[in-house]
């Protein structure tokens, strides 16, 4: 083990960073999100604020070893704000020849390699592709290496605790932990109370696991290794208040429990398995909680119209998929549509279309969302942007279904469902009341007597004496709701129908600038899971002396208001989204501007790198026309 | 609590819009009959249906109504249960609705066992949409999508749910208003999915397709009426009788000339296997079977869910400690 001290001993030394980003990868059953989950745990414990972003594959067990069963974790950690997990790896820690070769691209120049030495292999070379080493030839020549043959001294330290070759084997993501908690100046007691919990059942896994999270840490301690190649980065700058981490998919879960908190009345989330939405319904489930109740249906379209069978039947319908299964719910939607019952849908929008890349995001969904249903369909569409405003989102979502009687889809995709960041927790008191009214007087009821102000229709419970009524899909007599086939009414319901989602726009917030100036050259525009990275792009630019703006849009049908008044005045509007162009088309089609766009579907969250660039080549074209005349 | 109804306070002021003739006519008689009989007044009952003639069912009940999208009736019901298990939800869908677009939903709805009152309307052919064959209809059914007669072999719609783990699987027939109410209300009070094979007939497009079953004394010699406890006689002098062959698992003519009465099987509403027997009865020896066909009752998806899940309100303390739950941390201003 005499090489690493010498090759770290290289490095120069360096300024403490703002922010670092480690990413861990390994085999999909070397634990590399449990230990991603741990070290994120210890940098919110320590006063960072942080993005983490896990990438794992679509196999379940992959074979062993190979470049397609490698899962990775990112997190990008400091202060005094983190927006992205970070485009360029400054730690990568690789278990295996395979997790070194998928993610050696994404690292640094200069940055820290830890690997683990015993798995470099003929064997596992070889599964992983490679013909010679990477130890042995200049690969690496361009990063910071450090071989530590993981497997072998954590199975040295866990031999002590008597526990198996099987259990020390699987207790490396731990050694490795307590290596990095070294590197980071962490405490180890709440890993420690948390393992000594979560394996309590199991307390020779337990042992193992603790002993071999001291030992990394000890090993990191005796050796001084690592603390110098990165340094420490900033504590963040939080309001005060409560934290906790939070998933995108748990802070809708939590969102859900809110509205039914909110609403006074029964969710009922009904769901058909599919990746990466499932982690709503397990989230849901496991809540167990009063006023939810979950139900796995036996397909997308009976989930849909089982939440659309619920809402009719007094409880707030919520259902939740995927691309290819909200394409199946259309026909149901519509259904909700006609029949204005109020609905939320979640879609944790994958790359596409059909399979596509299930564990990947984009957000190419919009389209569907807004226009993918048989006839003059209208429903309302937003869009959460970050982990954490997931919660908000999903309150949101349902006071809109609840107050205009209509289904409501929110986008969020893959990369927020399963991103974490640090969230204060709101104070439930202060949460709004947004119990429905529902109707209960006999007296001139009428199923389709519309509400003046919002233009929704009266929700009423079956079992509400006296108010027994029908609706259904047929087009329905303005106020009576009969069945009705004359031109003139199916004219008003339509338009009527149109108009009830238009004055949703009168209880959404005006849209703003979210960073930068309030007219000049560039608006960036973006929706959705992008937030972070168009949020950094902009700060780096506006540091740079651009006038650029980011603009974010939440609510995308009906358009939040002031949209259009803002962005005219940028002289060019740049709209980037991980698709081919939806929401550019819409703005373009709504404001008859012509937006431009960055687009990127390769499954991954946009760099930032990428955008700045993007940015300043529309920048530039303004310059060189020299005023850079009105768009 | 029930009240002393009458069929009128579950009829609606819309006109009907059937066929002159048609089935549903009758069936719809008998479900208003029953509805006053069982008596749980109007607004606590529900009817959902799905696409087809036999879907405009709502319409037509003054009770809550829901007439859906085609083929999803059974799982928009199974959502109404879902927010108020008290409720009596009745699903009404034709061989279309339930057996083709909707097969899927009808066999989850029966194995899941929620207590919903599912009324398949059986006319063996698509009515509304001008006569197609549907998935009922026998081989070589001519219709304008088989001028040459249709070659696909009918599902067996009570083999099917026998076979999906359905708890009730009932057949009756439109016009026997001797029988139908009555198998209603054994369907109604049977806690879990209870299913209902009434066989209609569509007088436009499949008129007399179940000849022999519609009036009392033409259906004594074609169809039999099961009876828990009682042995399976049938004919007009009830010297008939069938005997369940364990060995083959089919229903045999008892031996002419023999003591029907003495030879005949009891029926055993429990017997899944006698209930599959009597369900596929193909050889045209045999009667169609009629009647509760098979009914064993297990606790039902509701009434599960409510014991785990039990629901009340979430209060906000309840809230503040799910929102709380894992890992916390403060900071300080």
């Amino acid at each position: 083990m005499g090489s690493q001290a010498a090759t770290v001993a290289k490095v120069v030394e360096r300024t403490a960073p703002e922010r670092v980003v480690v990413r861990f990868a390994g085999d999909s059953g070397d634990g590399v999100q449990i230990l991603g989950t741990e070290f994120a745990k210890s940098a919110a414990l320590s006063g960072h604020d942080l993005i983490t972003f896990p990438d794992f594959p679509a196999e379940i067990r992959a074979p062993v070893g190979t470049t397609f069963g490698v899962s990775a974790f990112q997190i990008q950690f400091g202060g005094p704000k983190v927006l992205t997990p970070g485009d360029a790896v400054d730690v990568l820690i690789a278990f295996n020849p395979a997790a070194l070769k998928t993610n050696l691209a994404d690292l640094r120049e200069g940055g820290l390699v830890i690997l683990d030495e015993g798995a470099f292999t003929k064997r596992n070379l070889a599964k992983a592709g490679y013909e010679e080493s990477p130890l042995d030839d200049d690969a690496l020549a361009a990063y910071q290496i450090l071989k530590i043959d993981i497997a072998r001294r954590c199975g040295e330290a866990v031999a002590d605790t008597g526990a198996s070759k099987k259990i020390a084997d699987r207790a490396k993501n731990f050694w490795a932990l307590g290596l990095t908690f070294w590197m980071f100046d962490r405490k180890r007691a709440d890993t420690q109370k948390w393992i000594t919990e979560k394996f309590a059942k199991i307390p020779e896994v337990a042992a193992a696991n603790l002993a071999a999270l001291n030992a990394g840490h000890a090993f990191g301690e005796t050796m001084e290794i690592g603390r110098d190649v990165v340094g420490q980065p900033l504590e963040a700058s939080f309001e005060p208040g409560i934290y906790r981490s939070i998933t995108g998919i748990d802070a809708m879960a939590k969102g859900l429990a809110a509205a039914a908190c909110c609403a006074g009345i029964k969710v009922a989330y009904c769901s058909y398995p599919i990746t990466p939405a499932s982690g709503l319904l397990h989230a849901l489930a496991a809540l167990r909680s009063k006023g939810i109740v979950t139900f796995q249906a036996e397909d997308e379209i009976a989930a849909a119209t089982a939440a659309i069978g619920a809402s009719y039947g007094g409880a707030l319908g919520v259902t939740g998929s995927s691309g290819p299964g909200i394409a199946l719910k259309s026909e149901a939607l519509s259904l909700a549509i006609a029949t204005e019952l109020p609905l939320v849908v979640v879609n944790v929008q994958r790359a596409g279309p059909s399979t596509g890349m299930p564990t990947k995001a984009e957000q190419a969904d919009l389209a569907m969302s807004l226009y993918g249903r048989h006839g003059e369909a209208p429903c309302a569409v937003l869009a959460p942007a970050t982990p954490a405003e997931c919660f908000q989102a999903m309150l949101d979502a349902a006071t809109i279904a609840i107050r205009y009687m209509t289904p409501v889809i929110v986008l969020a995709d893959g990369y927020i469902a399963n991103a974490a960041e640090p969230w204060r927790i709101p104070n439930v008191a202060e949460l709004p009341d947004i119990a429905p009214d529902f109707r209960a007087d006999p007296e001139n009821f009428q199923p389709f007597q519309r509400n003046q102000k919002t233009l929704a229709r009266p929700w009423v419970k079956p079992g509400t004496p006296e108010l027994q009524h029908r609706i259904g899909g047929i087009e329905k007599a303005d106020g009576s709701g009969h069945i009705s086939y004359d031109p003139d009414n199916h004219q008003t319901m339509t338009d009527l129908r149109a108009e009830k989602i238009a004055r949703i726009t009168e209880i959404i917030p005006p849209v703003k600038v979210e960073r930068g100036v309030e007219s000049g050259k560039v608006a960036v525009v973006g929706w959705g899971s992008t937030y972070g990275a168009l949020n950094a792009a902009v700060k780096e630019l506006l540091a740079e002396g651009l006038e650029v703006a980011h603009v974010h849009v939440r609510h995308i049908a009906p358009l939040a208001p002031g949209l259009e008044d803002l962005l005219r005045g940028f002289d060019h509007v740049l709209v980037a989204e991980m698709n081919g162009g939806q929401l550019r088309r819409l703005l373009r089609s709504e404001f008859l501007m012509p937006a431009e766009g960055v687009n990127q579907m390769t499954g991954k969250p946009f760099k930032v790198q990428t955008l700045k660039t993007a940015i300043r080549a529309v920048a530039d074209k303004s310059a060189a026309k020299g005023n850079g005349g009105a768009a | 609590m029930n009240q002393v109804l009458t069929p009128k306070d579950f009829t609606t002021n819309q006109e009907v819009r059937w066929c002159p003739g048609c089935g549903d006519y009758a069936i719809l008689k008998s479900v208003r009959s029953t509805l006053a009989k069982i008596g749980r007044p109007p607004h606590e009952v529900v009817f959902v249906s799905g696409i087809g003639c036999a879907a405009r069912f709502p319409y037509y009940v003054d009770s809550y109504g829901f007439h859906t999208i085609h083929g999803r009736a059974p799982a928009v019901a199974t959502g109404v249960k879902l927010a108020n298990p008290d409720l009596d939800v009745w699903v009404v869908g034709g061989d279309g609705d339930f057996l083709s677009i909707g097969g899927n939903h009808l066999l989850h709805a029966l194995r899941r066992n929620m207590d919903l009152n599912l009324l398949l309307l059986n006319n063996a052919i698509y009515g509304l949409t001008k006569g197609q064959y549907s998935p009922t209809s026998s081989v070589g059914t001519r219709s304008p999508s088989t001028p040459g007669g249709s070659v696909d072999r009918p599902v067996n719609a009570a083999l099917m749910a026998l076979g999906a783990g359905a708890r009730f699987v009932a057949r009756s027939a439109d016009t026997l208003q001797d029988h139908l109410p009555e198998v209603l209300t054994r369907a109604q009070a049977h806690k879990g999915a209870s299913l209902v094979e009434i066989f209609q007939n569509c007088i436009v497009y499949n008129d007399a397709v179940w000849a022999g079953m519609a009036t009392k004394a033409e259906s004594v010699d074609k169809t039999i009426r099961v009876a828990d406890g009682e042995p399976l006689l049938f004919g007009k002098e009830r010297d008939k009788g069938l005997v369940f062959d364990s060995n083959s698992g089919r229903m045999q003519l008892t031996e002419e000339g023999g003591d029907a009465e003495k030879l005949a099987t009891i029926h055993d509403e429990t017997n899944w296997a006698l209930a599959c027997a009597l369900s596929r009865m193909d050889d045209s020896s045999l009667p169609t079977s009629l009647g509760v066909l098979y009914c064993d009752p297990v606790s039902d998806y509701g009434s599960d869910q409510e014991a785990s899940n039990g629901f009340s309100t979430l209060s906000r303390d309840d809230l503040h400690g799910l929102l709380h739950d894992g890992g916390t941390w403060e900071v300080e201003g």
